[in-house]
């Protein structure tokens, strides 16, 4: 807890909510005849609402990407490292959108949500939303703030697939994108890691084919299990050794089955804290859309024509350590931006951190983060 | 690939020249963007770069070049062929690992191809080795031979003797001194004479 908040912090911070009563049909074939958004806002929308940045959020994260909530908070938001006044995405000059998206956890409308129909949790109920759905649900949030053109869309991971949804969607509301460690689309490897944290959340025996809720329960060890994988992969093995290497927690083997290097014990910690913070029907959910997402195959499989449409010049960002989205998947993108004569710039940094490293305040990062969005100062500054 | 000679940049403004209004340009090794901005400037034409320093990335998102960070070595199989009017590559193929190869894939995805390298026939570059006894160290060259990034030194005729190897035709060769001059005595003896060699190639 900070006694004072740091002074490149936005600050205290608090979510709205925003409710919408115009139904959203689905990419499945559902249709949510309402719904509420939870989003937070920093920095001032200036005169003529030219100075909006839309952040898109990853698999586990939210609509709190900076600042604290409460001077009792222990973190600030996700992307606090970028996100304030004087940083790479700088408060000062620009008006700062993120919200939750729809199946969230975290205050917009998901499984964890009261069904109007039946009065109970939504649970297993819950349409499965895809990324299109959510980039409709952001045009539609955009509507009602009356921001008609994004200065700037971003988004790392599962958001920088946003980011290239967006583009194809609506590609005369966006101004700039950043696409940072995404992909154009899931491979294989990837879909395998989903299904065993899905498999793994199902078969915890309080998973109760979704209701847990009903049960007063939830399937805690299955979704800890699922954050467990999930975080081996947002590692890199070099960063793990030079973390951990086998350092021993308690100075000497056990010869049983619970904790006796740190990495077991770092992991287990990740797993269980997580579980207290995400609802495992949202943790399905998420990792399906991230799954189907494929903008290519609507345009023959071919990401260049997907992308023939967009106007925004990009920033593409990977890590060279990054083997959940590596950088031949970053470059796949800037490719099909290549063949459209688009303005691109790709950045590829050497890093150990592996995928989280768009997280993290790292140089190189953050200096050509930085160039790239010091021209939209000068565009709203002008 | 950083460019190999960061002072004076003599062949940039022969490529100015040479290039047509318009063009869509690929720079392999574009450094901090500076040809590109040029070509912009004075000939409207747009283009990307491929760069390996991070930190010249960052000088090319400063300025407003499109600049794709990449290794020259793994080639250029990120492009289609003919996907550009011009593939250029200045002052850099004498450091790359396979600077025939990199030149063929050059010649594919460029209509046109030009490139400049420092020529080590240059009488300097004679004199010293043949009275010196040691390897040339000359302002075009200034790397002593265990820190160079030029692996692959060539004079003119090396040059050409690839160039007749694998069926490129030279369109157009000129050489300059470091002054971006040229002289009569160079366009005589330009293989003696000349110190940056600037060539615009084809696919015979």
């Amino acid at each position: 807890m900070p006694d004072t908040l740091p002074e490149n912090s936005i600050g205290l911070v608090t979510a709205q909510t925003m409710h919408f009563d115009v139904p959203l049909d689905l990419a499945s074939g559902h249709r949510l005849d309402s719904y509420e958004l939870i989003y937070e806002t920093y920095g001032e929308l200036n005169a003529d609402h030219s100075n909006a940045i839309l952040i898109c959020h990853a698999l586990s994260s939210d609509h709190h990407a900076a600042g604290y909530h409460s001077m009792e908070d222990r973190k600030p938001g996700w992307w606090e490292t970028c996100i304030g006044p004087g940083k790479v995405i700088d408060t000062n000059h620009f008006y700062v959108v993120c919200m939750n998206n729809l199946g969230g956890c975290k205050g917009s409308t998901g499984p964890a949500s009261i069904n109007p129909e039946t009065n109970k949790p939504y649970g297993p109920d819950f349409p499965i939303v895809t990324v299109k759905d959510w980039v409709e649900s952001q045009a539609r949030f955009a509507d009602k703030l009356e921001i008609q053109t994004w200065l700037a869309v971003i988004g790392g991971s599962l958001g920088g697939m946003q980011v290239l949804q967006w583009n194809i969607d609506f590609p005369e509301r966006v101004k700039h994108a950043a696409v940072i460690a995404a992909a154009p689309k899931l491979t294989a490897q990837n879909i395998g890691f989903n299904e065993v944290a899905r498999q793994a959340i199902m078969h915890d025996v309080d998973f109760h084919e979704g209701r847990y809720y009903e049960h007063d329960t939830s399937p805690r060890r299955g979704l800890m299990l699922a954050r467990m994988l999930g975080h081996i992969t947002y590692l890199s093995d070099d960063a793990m050794r030079e973390k951990f290497g086998r350092e021993l927690r308690q100075g000497t083997i056990s010869y049983g089955f619970d904790v006796d290097f740190q990495v077991e014990s770092y992991l287990r910690y990740q797993g269980e804290s997580f579980v207290d913070r995400f609802d495992a029907n949202t943790y399905l959910l998420m990792t399906k859309a991230l799954d189907y997402f494929d903008p290519a195959a609507d345009f023959d499989d071919d990401l260049s024509k997907a992308l023939s449409s967009a106007r925004a010049d990009f920033l593409v960002i990977s890590f060279s350590s990054d083997w959940r989205f590596a950088p031949e998947r970053s470059r796949e993108i800037v490719k099909a931006l290549l063949d459209n004569n688009h303005d691109v710039c790709y950045a590829e940094v050497v890093v150990p951190h592996g995928h989280d490293a768009f997280l993290i305040p790292i140089k190189d990062y953050l200096d050509v983060f930085g160039a790239w969005m010091g021209h939209l100062v000068d565009e709203v500054s002008s | 690939m950083s460019s190999a000679n960061n002072q004076t940049r003599p062949d940039l403004q022969t490529i100015c020249e040479w290039i047509k209004p318009k063009s869509r340009i690929l720079d392999l090794g574009c450094g901090d963007g500076t040809l590109l901005t040029m070509l912009k400037k004075e000939r409207d034409a747009n283009g990307y770069g491929l760069e390996i320093e991070i930190s010249n990335i960052v000088k090319c998102v400063n300025t407003g070049v499109n600049a794709i960070q990449a290794d020259l070595n793994t080639g250029l199989s990120d492009f289609d062929d003919n996907a550009f009017d011009y593939a250029v590559m200045t002052q850099a193929i004498q450091a790359v690992e396979r600077p025939d190869r990199l030149l063929n894939d050059m010649l594919r995805v460029g209509r046109e191809v030009i490139v400049t390298f420092p020529n080590f026939g240059h009488i300097r570059s004679r004199l010293q080795l043949f009275f010196g006894g040691h390897m040339p160290v000359t302002p075009t060259l200034p790397s002593k031979w265990f820190n160079t990034q030029n692996i692959h030194l060539c004079t003119l005729q090396d040059f050409e003797a690839l160039c007749a190897d694998n069926g490129i035709h030279v369109l157009q060769r000129t050489v300059v001194d470091r002054d971006h001059k040229t002289s009569l005595g160079m366009k005589m003896f330009p293989n003696l004479l000349g110190e940056v060699a600037i060539y615009r190639l084809q696919r015979k």
